[in-house]
């Protein structure tokens, strides 16, 4: 139980995709918090909706895709409410994102420092040319790339995909947002640089106290990063919690299944475990719980959709047969 | 950079003599070279002494040399016609065609890039859709077409705009210039509109299909993460990027516009060479032809020249190259 | 117990669809290619029948009267026969004379697209199959004819060549082959890489059959689209020739030689010399770009979402 107001407040998110073949309910009725300096791992497979999650705190849902209910308190305001105008003041300045592929984020025909003294002078039009430069050439030592000065002058495509990664998150942190969303930064990355990626942002939002969402499919990353964990699947959150009893005891069959089948957490030589059946399509939802078709514990209960409740503490899940036997 | 640039030179020095040694063939191919140099009316006897004057008795590959030899001089025949050396006909005319075709791209651009970026933002909207089926239209109405058509309704039936001839002119560094005086303008405006209007057609699908490939990137979306106003997103982000393939293939239209000016010309009795090499066609005044051919095949190939090197200046990624961090 | 019964989804996926009755649906669902559509057809109808359903022949010089030249739309001609269009100065029927040219026009301008066509993926499939020196060479020789405006090598071949309804589709023919030999060989570079076609030369089949059929069906899309582009540029390619005096001879009047002939009337008010055979030039090569178009955006298979 916080005693200060949270960040920020998703209440029952909803963005749906009005589409030719039919309605798709990316985010279907998504509820969570993140506070001051705290980090949250949003974690779930492709076509999960914790993309258009993060699209949708932003506001940069692009159609046949948009809100479509709920709320999203950040800072006391509601950004579903909000005219345009005072989204785009938000953006780069209060709220920041970084996205998966580095090859497409950076502008290929701009060089670096105009990328970098816009993202300041937007904001800050009083900033003087120089001094923006300035402040440019800081954040990309500050991001750990070497000879600063001359990287300034330099075009994308001139980087490594790790350093144009760098470069994003030295962008988005620029003003000092007090939230940052990182949609899946490191999936598009070798592994050895994921893990220094990874080690960068830790660092840099925790000197700064910026909030930070993580989104990614691999819990491996969640383990060493998050305060909290939330797990999604099909468009809603299937259970939160502090990342060590998420990890440690998974309370759904999915949060269960996914984490066990993590390699490393399988023995050598036994099968490796896995969840059986496929993600349903988004247009063809089970009735009920998302999971019922996939799931070995569903019974006819599990025809009614469950409610996010907590079980232990601030550890919640939806399931009306959730794993309570590994919490003692 | 320069090395590219050299590279390009080498390049086009050949496409010259390739097409060249073709004209020449060709003209051998098809009829005895002598027609080339000497009028048709000629007795046996003129033949006779023009062959020997001019060396055709002798093998093809040293005509060839003679005749480049000859190129290089700026010697490329006697016209029939005119009685004049066929290079200084087109180089009196060459002005005139360059006017008409510098207004004609530049009216294509300043109408078509905003039209197309309108279209390929907004592709929903009515008024989108209605200029979209606009440039199917311009696109499909022949040149020589849409000329009748202008002429019929601003100098015939309102008595706007003259229908034929340049205006007065005036000489700027010995070049005569109409586009500099009220009544130059006047004459100017039509056959210009004229050539304009098949290109913008073309202008505004570009535009409209690079915008549209364009806004959909993951760059433009961390523009607007950023927080930057909707006029820098476009006006910097996206028009950068689409600004490259529009440029290529607008150079590229230049030697278009250059070619289709014959049909304007002759609509509007403009005195360019392209009024000239349709007329000679039709006279067979083959030195005047031969001149057309090389002047023209030069002209495209400075164009794609430039092109070229305008390309690799305004894509940082060929300019510097790949390089690791 | 009532499941959530809002949750369930809106639509049930459609049933399946062919690829044709997809693309037929994609297709129509833009009213302006079905009208595009309609005209061709309308176009083609006449072009092919123009001797049975022309009122008058407008090349049997017995059944022309002189003195029924320049008349206005709407005029009757001694025997009866009303002249819808009006006459030309050689009194014949502009009706006539339109719905012949149409048929001269759509001949010269499909006949040498579909050389052009047969040309051009002949040579763009050897390029993708052959590779090497050969590919080289080729698209060398189809770079140098892009570079060149169209109506630029036309003019020139046209010079050299002389008149002529033969010499005239040579032309078009030379000034087209090359964009169908860059789209053919794009595709079927594409297409070579596949493992079908490692498959098929394991399988020693020969070149040409590996070719032709497994190579070309995987490029007909683009080049469908190509062909329906390039008549329309031939039609309006061999109408300016004609107009402007080297294209075809008079002996088989196209829609360009028609208006070119009514030019020198348009100032004193006689229009409909020159307007209405450029009004069905206009219908013909706008409903073929109409169609082109559609076909374009429907196979394009980047902008399916």
């Amino acid at each position: 139980m916080s005693a200060a107001q949270p960040l920020l407040a998703v209440r029952d998110l909803h963005t749906h995709f009005f589409t030719r073949l039919g309605v798709v309910r990316a985010v279907d009725g998504v509820s969570f918090t993140v506070g001051r300096g705290e980090v949250l791992g949003l974690v779930g497979e492709s076509g999960s909706g914790k993309s258009v999650t993060g699209f949708s705190i932003l506001g940069l849902v692009d159609p046949p895709g948009r809100i479509a209910g709920g709320s999203i308190l950040f800072e006391g305001e509601d950004l579903t409410r909000l005219p345009e105008a005072r989204l785009r003041a938000l953006r780069g300045e209060r709220i920041a994102m970084i996205f998966q592929d580095p090859m497409m984020t950076l502008n290929p025909v701009l060089r670096i420092e105009t990328q970098m003294v816009e993202a300041i002078r937007a904001h800050h039009p009083e900033v003087s040319a120089a001094e923006a430069r300035e402040r440019a050439r800081d954040g990309l030592a500050r991001v750990g790339i070497p000879a600063a000065e001359e990287r300034l002058a330099a075009y994308p495509h001139q980087f490594s995909g790790g350093m144009r990664q760098r470069v994003a998150i030295a962008i988005a942190l620029l003003n000092r947002p007090a939230l940052l969303i990182a949609d899946e930064p490191t999936t598009a990355l070798d592994v050895t640089i994921q893990a220094q990626i990874l080690h960068e942002v830790r660092r840099l939002c925790a000197e700064s106290g910026t909030a930070l969402v993580w989104i990614t499919h691999d819990l491996a990353v969640v383990g060493g990063l998050a305060d909290r964990v939330a797990v999604m699947y099909a468009g809603r959150m299937v259970e939160e919690g502090p990342v060590d009893a998420v990890l440690d005891h998974p309370l759904h069959p999915y949060a269960k299944g996914l984490i066990g089948s993590v390699p490393s957490r399988n023995r050598r030589g036994a099968p490796l475990q896995q969840i059986p059946g496929m993600t349903p399509s988004p247009l063809n939802l089970p009735a009920g719980c998302s999971f019922r078709t996939r799931c070995a514990r569903a019974d006819d209960r599990c025809l009614e959709m469950p409610e996010l409740a907590p079980a232990a503490g601030r550890h919640l899940v939806r399931c009306f047969h959730p794993h309570l036997e590994a919490v003692s | 950079m320069t090395v590219f640039i050299l590279r390009r030179l080498m390049q086009s020095a050949v496409v010259l003599m390739v097409m060249s040694a073709l004209v020449f063939v060709g003209v051998f191919a098809i009829g005895n070279p002598v027609d080339i140099l000497i009028s048709p009316q000629a007795d046996q006897a003129e033949i006779a002494r023009a062959t020997a004057a001019l060396g055709l008795d002798k093998p093809l590959w040293e005509q060839y040399f003679i005749f480049v030899v000859n190129a290089l001089h700026g010697n490329l025949g006697i016209s029939f016609v005119f009685n004049e050396p066929a290079l200084r006909l087109i180089a009196e005319r060459l002005p005139a065609t360059l006017e008409l075709a510098f207004s004609a791209i530049v009216i294509s651009v300043v109408l078509g890039l905003p039209l197309g970026l309108y279209v390929g933002l907004k592709p929903d909207t009515a008024v989108s859709r209605t200029i979209a089926a606009g440039s199917i239209l311009g696109f499909s109405l022949p040149t020589f077409w849409v000329g009748i058509m202008l002429i019929m309704v601003f100098a015939v039936e309102l008595g706007w705009l003259p229908s034929t001839g340049r205006g007065a002119t005036v000489s700027v560094l010995g070049v005569d210039l109409s586009i500099l005086t009220w009544d130059g303008l006047k004459h100017l405006l039509l056959p210009a509109i004229n050539l304009a209007l098949s290109r913008i057609a073309l202008v505004i699908r570009l535009t409209a299909s690079g915008t549209r490939e364009v806004v959909h990137m993951d760059y433009v979306k961390f523009a607007r993460a950023k927080g930057l106003s909707q006029r820098r997103v476009i006006g910097v982000h996206v028009l950068k990027n689409i600004l490259i393939p529009i440029v290529t293939v607008l150079g590229l239209e230049t030697g278009a516009v250059i070619a289709f000016s014959v049909v304007t010309e002759t609509i509007f009795a403009w005195p360019g060479i392209g009024r000239l090499i349709i007329s000679s066609i039709t006279v067979l005044d083959r030195p005047v032809i031969v001149a057309y051919l090389m002047m023209t095949v030069l002209l495209v190939i400075l164009i794609n020249l430039a092109v070229d090197v305008l390309y690799s200046l305004l894509d940082p990624r060929v300019r510097y190259g790949e390089a690791r961090a | 117990m009532t499941a959530a019964a809002e949750d369930d989804v809106a639509i049930e996926p459609p049933r399946a669809e062919t690829p044709l009755r997809r693309f037929l649906a994609d297709f129509f669902a833009s009213r302006l290619a079905t009208v595009g559509l309609v005209l061709l057809l309308a176009v083609i109808f006449i072009a092919l029948f123009a001797p049975w359903i022309s009122p008058q022949n407008p090349y049997d010089l017995a059944a022309l009267d002189l003195l029924d030249g320049r008349l206005p739309p709407g005029s009757q001609s001694a025997d009866g026969l009303t002249y819808w269009l009006g006459t030309d100065d050689q009194g014949r029927d502009m009706l006539s004379a339109i719905f012949y040219g149409l048929r001269t026009s759509l001949a010269v301008g499909a006949l040498s697209a579909v050389f052009a066509l047969a040309l051009g993926t002949a040579l763009g499939l050897l390029a993708a199959y052959v590779g090497g020196r050969t590919e080289s060479l080729i698209m060398r020789l189809v770079d140098l004819q892009l570079s060149f405006p169209a109506i630029l090598v036309a003019l020139i071949l046209l010079a050299l060549l002389g008149q002529g309804i033969d010499k005239i589709i040579l032309a078009l023919v030379v000034v087209q082959w090359a964009y169908f030999a860059r789209t053919v060989r794009a595709s079927a570079l594409v297409e070579r890489r596949k493992e079908y076609v490692e498959a098929a030369r394991c399988l020693a089949l020969g070149d040409a059959r590996i070719m032709l059929h497994h190579l070309l069906p995987n490029c007909l899309p683009p080049l469908i689209v190509v062909m329906t582009v390039q008549v329309a540029h031939a039609i309006a390619l061999e109408a300016t020739l004609s107009f402007l005096g080297i294209g075809l001879p008079i002996t088989e009047p196209s829609l360009g030689l028609l208006i070119a002939n009514g030019f020198e009337y348009m100032m004193s008010g006689k229009y409909w010399i020159s307007f209405f055979p450029g009004v069905a030039l206009l219908i013909a090569i706008v409903a073929i770009n109409l169609v082109g178009d559609r076909l374009r955006d429907v196979l394009n298979p980047r902008l399916q979402r």
